[in-house]
């Protein structure tokens, strides 16, 4: 049990300007029958390179906040600010995964799917996006399936191309909603250590969605724990000396039950409060 | 974990009734499956035969067929009900002397332009009712309004609008493929997922290109399914109008061919007519469609 991949890095140059500005944002939205408010004035930064992981029950927001800064859903309070420019609507420059498989367009091969949103966006020429597209699927080792349509390949697989087809963009920030909650544990796993070996080779910077503390600690190198119904920020912690490799270690283990804590003291007052009432 | 070794240790020593007992571990090298026998056998060519839909579609016209001969024989009423091969001769002859072709192509030529337009034209209006509310509430209604009409119900008052001709036919075929194809179409649409919607704005797509490039081929296994639908329709109601004015332009259609032949009392060639009808109608099916579908939403996993 010896730490894979060096994930502790020295942070940029702390007083360098945060890439991603959530300020006072509350996010809402509407059901047939309810208004409903997902988060409430949640702030947090994300600077260039980080692995910032949105922790929280169910009903937390985390996926709504994401959805704010992917463009598809306007804060009703608070500012989203991307790069000094205030997000109003989806773009290519935040490109998203999703948790389901049917992210990935079914009459387009693997290949053809990494392409088509360079194509689309105009963001390179024919020649050029070939090259990146084919070099993105060979980095996610999807080089042999290049030209297989999507419903021929396993759940990790298209998630693996959903990656790819994100990266090759190479967008400001890469949104994932929960990629992996739909694989079954080893695949998990498998998909989590290439995506830190990933981030290894290209530094991108993401925004991860999860609701697995284990997942967090290993994925992210800072996470923001929110409270559910609405989500409003618990806390905002450091794993980024934390990996794979030191799973079961004491460190990993502490702030583990500490975040498992702070989500199961809400639990308890939730219970209490709904016992009095 | 460790209670759970712990219990397991305390059920072997105290022997609980109630926990399973604790079994020897044991590791097999799995060797060569050569003497297991048959793993892969090619299937017989009887096997390979009945996995064809065509041969099996085609082993049931030979039934029909056959019933048909073997009662038709014996009944020996070749006006009511002539045979088999008494249609077949009938068919043979009009195909060779009676301008079967002639009148074939006459109708299809008219069924085709009438098609073409009822497809735009539902393009047009599903592509409204996507992207904004009063287009979506237009063509509800209008599809509640004009799909339970018959489309030959309206042949009167076109003939009184557009005259005897291609003019009226075309009226009649846009209304019977426009309804049911902009029905197909807009549930396509409404039930393309969420995630692939969003996958598509993401990707910076909006108005005409986020429809063409990702609600229609999202969407066409409905769309392909209002297409047939809309096809079987309009070669109906051509038929039928048909029938009811016959001659349009010159020669008249297949329509026309068998009203003729009924008023001639040529039963044969009446059975042959629609025995055309029905031969076009399988062969779009399987051959226009079939390829379609073959190429397109089977290929992409879309349908089975």
């Amino acid at each position: 049990m010896q730490p894979e991949v060096a994930i502790d890095l020295p942070r940029p140059a702390a007083a360098a300007a945060p890439l991603l500005e959530v300020s006072g944002v509350t996010l809402q939205y509407k059901t047939k029958e309810h208004l409903v408010t997902a988060t409430y004035r949640v702030d947090f930064q994300v600077y260039r390179g980080d692995r910032f992981v949105l922790l929280g029950p169910s009903g937390c927001g985390k996926s709504s906040l994401l959805k704010g800064v992917g463009g598809f859903l306007r804060p009703v309070e608070g500012r989203i600010v991307l790069n000094g420019r205030e997000i109003d609507r989806p773009g290519p420059d935040r490109m998203m995964v999703f948790q389901e498989f049917d992210q990935l367009l079914p009459w387009r091969t693997v290949r053809q799917n990494v392409l088509f949103p360079l194509l689309a966006s105009g963001r390179l020429g024919r020649a050029a996006a070939e090259r990146r597209a084919a070099g993105y699927i060979e980095k996610v080792n999807l080089g042999k399936f290049a030209h297989v349509y999507p419903h021929m390949l396993s759940g990790g697989m298209k998630q693996r191309v959903a990656i790819a087809r994100a990266m090759a963009m190479e967008p400001d920030i890469l949104l994932m909603d929960e990629p992996f909650a739909a694989l079954d544990a080893l695949t998990r796993r498998k998909m989590q250590e290439e995506l830190l070996q990933l981030w290894q080779d290209t530094r991108f910077t993401m925004l991860f969605v999860t609701h697995s503390i284990e997942e967090a600690i290993i994925v992210g190198n800072r996470i923001l724990v929110l409270s559910p119904h609405p989500g409003q920020v618990k806390a905002e912690l450091n794993s980024h000396q934390l990996g794979h490799g030191s799973v079961g270690s004491g460190e990993f283990l502490s702030l583990q039950d500490r975040i498992h804590g702070m989500l199961f003291a809400e639990q308890v007052e939730q219970d209490e409060v709904g016992h009095h009432g | 974990m460790k209670s759970g070794t712990m219990a397991e240790a305390r059920g072997n020593r105290a022997g609980d009734p109630g926990l399973p007992p604790v079994r020897p571990e044991f590791v097999r090298a799995v060797g060569d499956a050569g003497h297991i026998g048959e793993i892969r056998r090619p299937l017989s060519i009887w096997e390979r035969a009945t996995n064809i839909a065509s041969v099996r579609r085609m082993f049931i016209l030979v039934v029909i067929a056959l019933a048909w001969q073997a009662y038709a024989v014996p009944l020996n009423n070749p006006l009511m009900f002539p045979s088999f091969s008494a249609t077949a001769a009938a068919f043979w002859d009009a195909l060779l002397a009676g301008g079967l072709l002639l009148k074939v192509w006459v109708s299809i030529s008219v069924l085709l332009k009438g098609y073409v337009c009822g497809i735009v034209i539902a393009m047009v209006l599903t592509s409204l009712a996507v992207s904004t509310r009063i287009g979506n509430d237009l063509l509800t209604t209008l599809t509640a309004m004009f799909n339970p009409l018959p489309a030959i119900a309206l042949l009167p008052l076109a003939l009184l609008w557009f005259g005897l001709g291609d003019g009226s036919l075309i009226f009649v075929l846009i209304h019977a493929v426009l309804w049911p194809l902009a029905l197909n179409t807009h549930s396509g649409f409404m039930s393309v997922s969420e995630t692939l919607r969003m996958s598509g704005r993401n990707y910076g797509l909006t108005g005409l290109r986020y429809v063409l490039l990702i609600l229609i081929p999202a969407a066409f296994p409905a769309i392909l399914a209002g297409l047939k639908i809309g096809w079987a329709f309009a070669w109906r109601t051509l038929i039928a109008a048909e029938l009811v004015f016959g001659v349009s332009s010159g020669s008249g259609g297949l329509g026309w061919f068998i009203f003729e032949n009924k008023n001639e009392l040529q039963i044969a060639y009446v059975f042959a007519g629609l025995g055309t009808v029905i031969l076009i109608g399988l062969a779009v099916e399987n051959l226009v469609f079939r390829t379609i579908e073959v190429r397109t939403v089977r290929k992409w996993g879309m349908a089975r």
